[in-house]
């Protein structure tokens, strides 16, 4: 399935969103405008953004602690993202919820999460209701290489294995877990290789090769439309920050990190799109700009919101019922 | 009125709301073809079929994990756990995910979706599968607790947890599914967070929950014919708590003895107690009364299980100790 021109402009411009957006948030952490933990998507725009783009509205993707890449990706406002992560009420979750428990039900995106691998259960069940409600709908779950030795993983995978849920299982191998490297925290190197335990198919991929991440993707969302059940992609990419900002980073080496730079998914891209004569020199640049100026607005709209008022911290503990 | 099992109240329960509701399902492991290790849900799947109660495998895990993501997504879930020790398998899911998901998402999200999951000692079953651990529950706002003792008890508040938009845990007795009672004909829903004066009476409160509601009205009987009246108060649903119905009684009776099946500390009934003594404290008598289990996992032989299980004699201890 081929994109057109503006189709692929897109991609290009939804990454460039998510860099700028990242390094925005980074900034504004360091100057200790924003409370708690942040942990930052940058080098990984590919994967979000390729898989993303395969989604209809009645499809979910269930998210990460490093989940502002899968929102934007996804669609939420960054207006809306940048206040919740500023604990402003004006955020997706009226300041309640941060950086890690950003979501937007209403558009397809069942939240960042706190608690690694819990998204893979949830994504699970969403695939379910999809299915029972006969609604032609997907469900995505992005998850790390830490994720993939959790219990919910194997438990998510069989489950939607046997009962051939319409889910996508996206693995974002950045090839650690905090300061777990992945060749001390599993046996194995492939992740895509755990797809062979569920009888379900297994692809390995270059996840920071946008066009790449966008046919794998393709390939697994028709097989789940068409109800022959969930697929497991694994995405090789890197972070190029620590797990969290902070993070002082003793547990990988300088060098590393600038392998990895140079395969970085943006002006990767970008190249690609030059050479085939897709874009020009300066309509990259004038992008660039455009995407500046709504990450300024961003901030500035996070800026006038105001911090949620005290009685907020009783609300909406439950539904009114009936 | 239909005499009727408390399983079977159950049973009646789900089919009615699955039959008011197509978003509503089953799933847990057993509940389909087997028709749930307890017999609960016998017979479901013919009616329903095996789309709508579902066999899992061993996977506490994902089933409170599909649970919340499907309810989320707008179905409405009635996942079973099949003893309540093993919601430590799937704590997380349940208090990570469903309890917390409405506060994180500012109140933009809803996890309509009602555990069943089975308490309680007395089948010999030991340690592992007969603990009562609604404490660790009931600590967990965003969750709404409910316990029946009866059948029609059981029926009415299970198709109100049901239909309630929250994420709710139901606690059934296993000793009690046998039990029979009388329920209502026709349809009918018992409101969350209402207590019910089981027994009325002046001269003690005593509040008890689950299959010890049997117990103490067993023991109210007994002090009856001593001429002590006691009055019974079920609460039916822990989260919300019916505390006026409670402190009505207390300032009628000015005594109060707290009866549950769980381990005594860190169980309900401190919570209990110390409502009533920050909110009655001029109320009071007498100090107030647990009668509960021991610090110690269930036992397996029946000499000491039976020790473990307060009983009629020990809620006739604490009540004369403190007239």
């Amino acid at each position: 399935m081929a994109l057109d021109k503006e189709e692929m402009l897109e991609l290009y411009r939804k990454m460039y969103l998510i860099r700028e957006f990242e390094e925005t948030v980074s900034k504004f952490f360091s100057q200790g405008q924003i409370p708690g933990f942040v942990h930052l998507y940058i080098g990984e725009e590919a994967v979000a953004i390729g898989v993303c783009a395969n989604l209809a509205k009645q499809d979910f993707i269930a998210s990460t602690h490093r989940g502002h890449g899968h929102g934007i990706a996804r669609g939420a406002s960054v207006n809306k993202m940048m206040a919740e992560i500023f604990g402003k009420v004006d955020g997706y979750c009226k300041g309640k919820g941060g950086s890690m428990h950003i979501a937007d039900v209403e558009l397809g995106f069942l939240g960042a999460n706190g608690i690694v691998g819990a998204g893979l259960p949830l994504a699970a069940g969403a695939a379910f209701a999809n299915k029972y409600l006969n609604n032609n709908g997907v469900s995505v779950c992005f998850f790390g290489d830490g994720a993939s030795n959790r219990a919910t993983f194997h438990e998510a995978l069989n489950l939607a294995s046997i009962w051939k849920l319409p889910v996508v299982f996206v693995n974002e191998n950045n090839m650690y877990g905090i300061s777990m490297s992945q060749e001390r925290h599993q046996n194995i190197t492939d992740i895509a290789d755990r797809a062979v335990a569920y009888g379900i198919p297994g692809v390995s991929i270059d996840g920071n090769d946008v066009m790449a991440v966008y046919e794998a993707t393709a390939e697994a969302v028709k097989r789940a439309r068409a109800g022959a059940g969930p697929t497991l992609i694994e995405c090789k990419t890197y972070r190029h920050h620590g797990h969290f900002e902070g993070d002082p980073t003793v547990y990988r080496s300088e060098d590393e990190v600038n392998q990895w730079k140079k395969k970085d998914p943006i002006p990767r891209f970008a190249a690609r799109l030059l050479e085939m004569k897709i874009v020009t020199q300066d309509e990259i640049a004038a992008i660039a700009d455009v995407v500046k100026k709504e990450i300024e607005e961003a901030v500035a709209f996070a800026q006038r919101s105001p911090v949620p008022a005290v009685e907020e911290l009783l609300t909406d503990v439950y539904c009114d019922s009936f | 009125m239909a005499e009727m099992t408390y399983s079977q109240a159950i049973n009646e329960a789900l089919r009615e709301e699955m039959r008011r509701d197509q978003k509503v399902f089953v799933m847990g492991e057993d509940v389909g073809i087997f028709g749930g290790c307890f017999g609960v849900t016998t017979g479901m799947i013919d009616e329903f079929g095996p789309e709508r109660v579902l066999d899992t495998p061993i996977s506490e895990t994902a089933i409170m994990g599909s649970a919340v993501g499907a309810a989320a997504a707008g179905l409405r879930p009635v996942p079973e756990i099949m003893f309540m020790d093993f919601l430590a398998v799937c704590l997380d899911e349940l208090v990570n995910q469903a309890a917390k998901m409405r506060y994180m998402f500012g109140g933009k999200a809803k996890v309509p979706l009602t555990l069943r999951t089975v308490l309680g000692a007395g089948l010999g079953a030991a340690a592992q599968h007969s603990q009562s651990l609604e404490a660790w529950i009931c600590h967990v706002h965003g969750l709404k607790v409910v316990m029946p003792s009866t059948a029609a008890d059981a029926k009415g508040l299970l198709k109100s947890a049901i239909r309630d938009d929250n994420p709710v845990v139901f606690l059934e007795h296993k000793m009690m599914y046998a039990m029979s009672g009388e329920v209502p004909e026709g349809e009918y829903t018992i409101p969350l967070g209402k207590a019910e004066i089981k027994r009325a009476g002046k001269d003690v409160t005593i509040v008890a929950t689950s299959l010890m509601v049997h117990k103490a009205l067993a023991a109210a009987e007994r002090l009856a014919a001593e001429g002590i009246e006691a009055e019974v108060i079920d609460p039916r649903t822990l989260v919300p708590f019916d505390k006026e119905t409670l402190f009505q009684s207390v300032e009628k009776t000015g005594r109060l003895v707290i009866v549950h099946e769980a381990v005594k500390t860190g169980g309900f009934g401190g919570e209990i107690a110390a409502m009533v003594a920050e909110e009655c404290f001029d109320m009071l008598d007498a100090p107030i009364k647990r009668v509960a289990a021991p610090s110690t996992p269930i036992p397996f032989a029946s000499s000491l299980e039976t020790a473990f299980i307060p009983n009629e004699e020990k809620i006739i201890e604490a009540v004369k100790a403190i007239l």
